[in-house]
């Protein structure tokens, strides 16, 4: 371990500042055989609700340029599953864990977060507030900065965890609603979740995705994520977890610079199995070479200027 | 699942079925059919390429004394060829495609299968129609029999669903080889689910060869 990737998220230390970024690394265990978890500096895993949930039909996903979209529509085993199938083989593992959870009310959120605060081996939660609120006309928790911060509020008050608030770019102005998240207590940010797309079978005139529209990820919104991570740097003095079509050291280093004290892998896990500590080495590799002896000293260094 | 680029466009892996192992290593046989295949027809020879696998299942061997009933549809046949391979002299091959210039590997089914029952869709080699009107003439002529019979395929997805159909109504238990939008390969990305009886299953993890009576069609 080099002393100089450690990282931290309130209390939260971390070895290096590479995490995965949920829904790509599922719970962990399927990745366990191409790479060594205890690499990571987080492992965050596949969102999960108080049910479990079915999903979407397929198509779930279709390939865009430099990009791909997925409706898979939150699909899990539930939280007590995953407590008792998937916890124990991830605490083998000497990295932190990072649960991603959701609900469709305040309530769920509520419940979801003490249920997990209650276990041990769970160092970390990320609200995912890009889903809609089934008590509130379906609007998107995360799009509108109210909503954001009484969820937020709600949560703060049930887990004592280090809490990471996961938001939606699909916003007018995202540091609104990292402020309202922020002002709820939220003592991280994850930056962004994918962008809302649609592509469509010029044949059958039909959207390729069953769901019609599902979440871009990949390359091809790395950009638009780094501006992001730019603005809320600006904007909020909590760490941010830059995430976003993360593909090489190179795409990762881009993100720290704007501003964020770790990076997450998504995509390019379903790519490159290895991905998460080939970007890792890359890291390591640019720091050693451009004599910087401790990541946090590039940290929003494009602010500078 | 292979990658056919070293760029981000197209961006994921391509699954393709292994279609055979020779002395010199796996072979792939593809239709080139959108941007990934174009760009695997125009690559030179010795191009090294990444590759993920062997992934997922395969056709789970017939018991002694059942007469394997192989059923390919268009480039399905790259997913069965193995198989009639394997079964040395054993199945009947059911084989459909367009015409008669899409038909692949004609002589070589000749050898490993016990009877190939060519079908096409404009009648230009063998029988007109496709692959399961073929079936469902072979298995009308043979019914008198008991169910002796398994089937295993893999085409088009029309051609799957009526295979169930067929397969349902004559109790014969029928493997297919399911085909999804797939990005990872190993299980985590949850995007090439099948709907089957018992929740939705992964067409790269628990799949590809499932029991046709599982999948709700």
């Amino acid at each position: 371990m080099t002393k100089g990737l450690f990282v931290t998220i309130r209390d939260l230390e971390l070895k290096n500042p590479v995490m995965t970024a949920s829904g790509t690394f599922g719970y962990g265990e399927e990745y366990a055989e191409f790479l060594d978890l205890s690499r990571l500096g987080a492992v965050v895993v596949k969102g999960l609700s108080l049910a479990p949930k079915e999903g979407n039909p397929p198509p779930r996903i279709v390939e865009t340029a430099s990009g791909m979209l997925n409706a898979i529509g939150l699909q899990n085993i539930g939280i007590e599953r995953f407590i008792h199938e998937k916890i124990p083989f991830l605490r083998t593992y000497d990295t932190k864990i990072i649960v991603n959870f959701f609900g469709d009310s305040i309530d769920e959120y509520v419940a979801a977060a003490e249920r997990l605060s209650a276990v041990d081996g769970i160092h970390g939660l990320e609200m995912n507030i890009s889903c809609p609120n089934k008590q509130a006309g379906w609007c998107i928790f995360g799009t509108d900065p109210r909503v954001t911060s009484e969820v937020v509020q709600a949560v703060r008050k049930a887990t004592a965890l280090p809490l990471i608030v996961k938001l939606s770019p699909n916003v007018t102005d995202i540091s609104v609603i990292a402020r309202a998240a922020v002002d709820a207590g939220a003592d991280a940010l994850s930056v962004i979740n994918t962008l809302t797309g649609m592509a469509i079978d010029i044949r059958t005139r039909k959207p390729k995705l069953a769901n019609r529209t599902g979440g871009l990820s990949g390359p091809a919104i790395k950009p638009v994520a780094v501006r992001m991570v730019y603005e809320i740097y600006k904007a909020v003095e909590v760490p941010i977890i830059g995430m976003g079509g993360i593909m090489t050291a190179e795409d990762a280093l881009e993100f720290i610079i704007a501003g964020a004290s770790a990076v997450a892998v998504g995509t390019a896990n379903f790519i490159h199995p290895t991905a998460a500590v080939d970007i890792l080495d890359g890291i390591s590799a640019f720091l050693a070479q451009e004599r910087i002896a401790d990541i946090n000293m590039l940290r929003g260094t494009a602010h500078a200027c | 699942m292979i990658e056919v680029n070293m760029g981000t466009d197209p961006l994921l892996k391509r699954a393709f079925s292994l279609f055979r192992k020779t002395d010199e290593g796996l072979q792939i046989l593809y239709r080139v059919r959108g941007k990934g295949t174009g760009i695997l027809r125009n690559m030179k020879e010795g191009t090294v390429l990444d590759m993920l696998g062997p992934l997922g299942n395969f056709y789970p061997m017939p018991p002694e004394d059942k007469i394997p009933l192989v059923i390919a549809g268009g480039i399905g046949i790259a997913s069965v060829f193995s198989l009639v391979e394997r079964l040395a002299g054993r199945s009947i091959v059911f084989y459909g495609a367009r015409t008669k210039d899409d038909l692949l590997m004609s002589k070589e089914l000749k050898v490993y299968a016990k009877e190939l029952i060519v079908s096409t869709d404009d009648g230009s080699a063998g029988l007109k129609g496709t692959a399961a009107d073929a079936l469902q003439a072979f298995l009308s002529s043979h019914s008198s029999a008991p169910p002796h019979f398994c089937i295993y395929a893999c085409g088009p997805q029309p051609l799957l669903k009526a295979l169930a159909q067929i397969a349902k109504e004559y109790r014969i238990r029928t493997y297919v080889s399911m085909e999804e939008h797939m990005a990872c390969g190993i299980g985590a990305c949850l995007g090439c689910v099948v709907k089957t009886y018992e929740g939705y299953k992964r067409v790269c993890k628990e799949g590809p060869v499932m029991n046709a009576m599982e999948i709700v069609w």
